[in-house]
């Protein structure tokens, strides 16, 4: 599901500051597991990976993470409803087939939820935009032909999108590919953040 | 001598017969006074006694899971492609027990077994046993070898069955359970195939109501039309076509009904006749009622998240892709219910075209997954 290569440390990071102890957690899309394992370490959480790809899942058992294969784009059927504290998706949500479904769903069985994607309003894609190209960065590194992210959007989109489906915005961060957070993304998000970082609540 | 066999395989094996004294209550409501299970094992039981993996059979399966018996053996143990030195369930790190299920028809007290009690041979008058009467006569096997607690059950199919069974029963003597290929219950399509292949050895008129051993003959064409039945639902359309096509044995059509003319018809017949003379159709029928007994929700008001409210072990439930006997929506089931339950439980698809047989399979993908949950069971028991 990720097409921007490995998750990097500092988002996990910012993930892990916004998670309670011992929370109870799902994390969709989790590849090999790093981000709970990282959480399992620093914030004894309990939960469960959700991965479609069978070469991540054998790292995910290989780092004692419990997973369920799954494809995100079928739903989440199998999870009952505020079953867990977070339910948290990591650049994922634009290879979505439907990401305002899929949101909604998250919503239902998850208390918050916590999404990350690039930010497609940062100034670079703005950039190949006007010059007449389909945007290719750090954060965005595929050909509009062979990328996985057919739903790509600014965050001035998601928030709208947020307004729409009456979805509450508890904290919202906008960092680089490495996942800092300069004083110029504080002031414009929207145009100086690479990956979006939201934490919602229904 | 061992040189005959593979380098990976665990080599000559020699079964063992364990007698009990103990009267056995069956579900049933009635009782074996005494019995025998024949099962082997394959690799040390270490000091801590932690290392013991139980492995269950399915329908026509028996202790008989891995290695040789005889040096001229061609074929190994049933799961043998699982089973030995650096194989998923490695013989180096674990001590691996495998039974012969009671009722069974491969030394465990079943219907060609004398009842002590008449002199005679059980055959029809052996009682129906159930999955729980299983795990609790594998409970008692597991004293006498002195194990606690098994590091894993594991078990496909029916042999799945036993293993949910076991961590509902003995919660505390299942560290981790393997759940492949299997369902908390059968569907009503399942239990029609079941009927189907019973009804089948029932109308044989070589049955004699399953008193043939008095008549010496057995009610082969029934067993093996069971079989036959039984294996159309083991493979899936697309490994039969892959398997068979619609090639001719002769190359030709030769309008009559008197022998198999496509390679497919062939290929059942062979299994049939080659199941009638290792299989007794009195077991044969007691493990299809089993098969179809087995719902433990039942006791739970059909609430499966109620029935597991109580499991402490962890699960890995596996499933495969083309399977439409156990299919992997069933697998869900038990998943499903184990999340809302808030358990350790992974889950895993296998994309497989082989159908239900694929969980015998060495499928790169399956032994992957396989293989690194085992090391997981293994670090933590400290083998």
């Amino acid at each position: 599901m990720i097409a921007e290569g490995k998750k990097l440390r500092t988002e996990l990071a910012l993930i892990t500051e916004w998670i309670r102890p011992n929370s109870h957690v799902l994390d969709l899309g989790c590849g090999d597991g790093t981000l709970l394992v990282h959480l399992r370490e620093t914030r004894q959480i309990t939960g469960y990976g959700v991965e479609i790809d069978h070469h991540e899942i054998v790292q995910c058992i290989e780092s004692g993470i419990n997973v369920i294969q799954a494809n995100l784009n079928s739903g989440l059927s199998d999870f009952e409803n505020d079953t867990f504290d977070y339910v948290i998706m990591t650049l994922a949500l634009q290879a979505i087939e439907r990401p305002d479904i899929l949101l909604q769903d998250m919503l239902r069985i998850g208390q918050e939820v916590i999404v990350t994607f690039p930010n497609f309003g940062h100034w670079a894609a703005r950039m190949h935009l006007l010059a007449g190209r389909m945007p290719i960065s750090r954060a965005l590194p595929n050909e509009w032909y062979n990328t996985p992210n057919i739903h790509l959007c600014s965050m001035k989109d998601f928030e709208h999108l947020c307004a729409q489906l009456d979805v509450k915005i508890l904290q919202c961060a906008a960092v680089d590919t490495a996942h800092r957070s300069t004083p110029a993304m504080k002031r414009f998000p929207n145009l100086m953040g690479e990956v979006a970082v939201y934490r919602l609540q229904k | 001598m061992a040189d005959n066999f593979p380098t990976d395989s665990i080599g000559l094996v020699e079964p063992v017969v364990q007698h009990f004294n103990k009267p056995l209550m069956l579900d049933c409501g009635r009782a074996l006074a005494e019995y025998d299970l024949i099962y082997e094992t394959y690799g040390k039981l270490n000091e801590q006694r932690s290392n013991a993996i139980l492995i269950c059979h399915a329908l026509s399966g028996d202790h008989h899971a891995a290695g040789f018996h005889r040096e001229e053996d061609k074929k190994p143990g049933w799961w043998d492609s699982a089973i030995g030195p650096n194989k998923p369930i490695d013989t180096n790190q674990f001590f691996v027990v495998c039974l012969n299920n009671l009722g069974g028809c491969k030394g465990s007290t079943g219907p060609v077994s004398i009842n002590p009690l008449t002199g005679k041979l059980y055959g029809p008058t052996f009682p129906i046993v159930t999955v729980r009467d299983w795990v609790e006569s594998q409970a008692r096997l597991a004293d006498v070898l002195g194990i606690l607690k098994w590091a894993a059950v594991i078990g496909g199919s029916l042999g799945g069955m036993q293993t949910l069974q076991w961590t509902l029963q003995y919660p505390d003597r299942v560290s981790h359970a393997l759940v492949i290929a299997a369902a908390p219950r059968l569907s009503a399509q399942n239990i029609a195939f079941n009927e189907v292949a019973r009804q089948a050895i029932l109308s044989d008129p070589e049955f004699y109501k399953g008193r043939y051993y008095e008549h010496n003959t057995v009610p082969r064409r029934g067993l093996m039309l069971a079989r036959m039945i039984g294996h159309i639902t083991y493979l899936s359309d697309e490994s039969m076509r892959a398997k068979f096509g619609r090639e001719l044995k002769e190359g030709k059509l030769n309008f009559g009904f008197d022998e198999a003319e496509f390679q497919v018809e062939s290929y059942l017949h062979y299994q049939g006749r080659s199941f009638v003379g290792r299989f007794d159709a009195n077991t044969y029928l007691l493990m299809t009622k089993a098969l179809d007994y087995f719902d433990p929700a039942r006791e739970f008001n059909h609430d499966l998240v109620k029935t597991l409210a109580n499991v402490q072990a962890k699960f890995m439930v596996i499933s495969f892709t083309s399977d439409w006997r156990f299919s992997p929506a069933r697998s869900r089931e038990i998943v499903q219910a184990l999340l809302r339950n808030r358990k350790s439980v992974n889950y895993v698809e296998i994309n497989a075209n082989q159908g239900h047989d694929a969980f015998l399979m060495p499928i790169p993908d399956y032994m992957a997954i396989f293989r690194a949950y085992m090391q997981q069971v293994a670090k933590e028991v400290n083998v």
